[in-house]
């Protein structure tokens, strides 16, 4: 998920959940019924989870150009050290 | 770090947050309802009325008509009854004394009718009974199915005790 991605997850997120939660608590107040509420709610938050959670393809539209690697060139790594006597750590003990 | 786990966690936690918030507006709306209910008792006999230990009892067979659906929301779960009988004595201002209750499960049950002997014993401290006036009071516990529990009572006075044991 690139950076545009992740705002507009997180802002999807909170925007369906408080939807959910507004719908479910008019509709069940008006159905008089508290088990119609928790259901909505439920329903509003495994579909929010579907949405927002696994990593969609639309989340991936704006991917991060890095510059070329002309500096990594210009300065090679240097060669790895040579190796060290592992020995006097245990014979210090 | 915006991973798979940490959207998932995202979404539980804001929806846990919401959810307490949502059942705390249910449990204010419940104070949008004003209740009026209505019950009627009536003493149809005393059964027996006697010294036993050194304190009054007496048995009772009550009528008890109540019409409690008004206590009723879609935030209710339940509604404790009881009936106590309530009078005073010179050691005591207010004794309190339980002889009925019911537990009304739902709307369609709370209204109703019912003749019964006094299901749990009217005992006295002492031998205040005879010739008493006492009240007969209905309360009430609403228990909601979130947030805050209320309760209430009627109290029904202008009952009294025979001047003899029998």
């Amino acid at each position: 998920m690139d950076w545009q991605g992740q705002k507009v997850a997180e802002q999807l997120m909170q925007l369906l959940l408080l939807a959910s939660a507004v719908m479910a608590f008019v509709t069940g107040y008006i159905m008089g019924s508290f088990q119609t509420m928790i259901l909505i709610y439920a329903g509003g938050v495994v579909l929010t989870a579907l949405i927002v959670v696994p990593n969609w393809p639309c989340f991936n539209r704006h991917p991060l150009r890095w510059l070329d690697p002309l500096e990594a060139e210009k300065h090679p790594k240097p060669p790895p050290p040579p190796p060290v006597a592992s020995k006097k750590s245990k014979a210090k003990k | 770090m915006h991973s798979f786990g940490f959207r998932a966690n995202a979404v539980l936690t804001f929806g846990i947050t919401i959810l307490a918030f949502i059942c705390a507006m249910a449990s204010v709306s419940d104070n949008f309802n004003s209740p009026r209910p209505s019950a009627e008792i009536q003493i149809l006999n005393i059964n027996w009325f006697q010294k036993q230990h050194g304190n009054d009892e007496a048995s009772l067979t009550m009528n008890i008509t109540a019409d409690l659906q008004s206590l009723f929301t879609w935030n209710t779960k339940q509604v404790f009854v009881f009936i106590a009988a309530e009078y005073e004595t010179p050691k005591n201002a207010l004794n309190q004394v339980s002889l009925w209750d019911a537990i009304i499960p739902a709307k369609e049950h709370a209204k109703f009718w019912v003749q019964t002997a006094n299901k749990y014993r009217f005992v006295d401290q002492g031998n205040n009974l005879r010739g008493k006036h006492f009240n007969l009071t209905l309360h009430w516990h609403v228990m909601p199915k979130t947030g805050k529990m209320f309760a209430n009572k009627l109290v029904i006075p202008g009952y009294r005790l025979p001047e003899e044991y029998r």
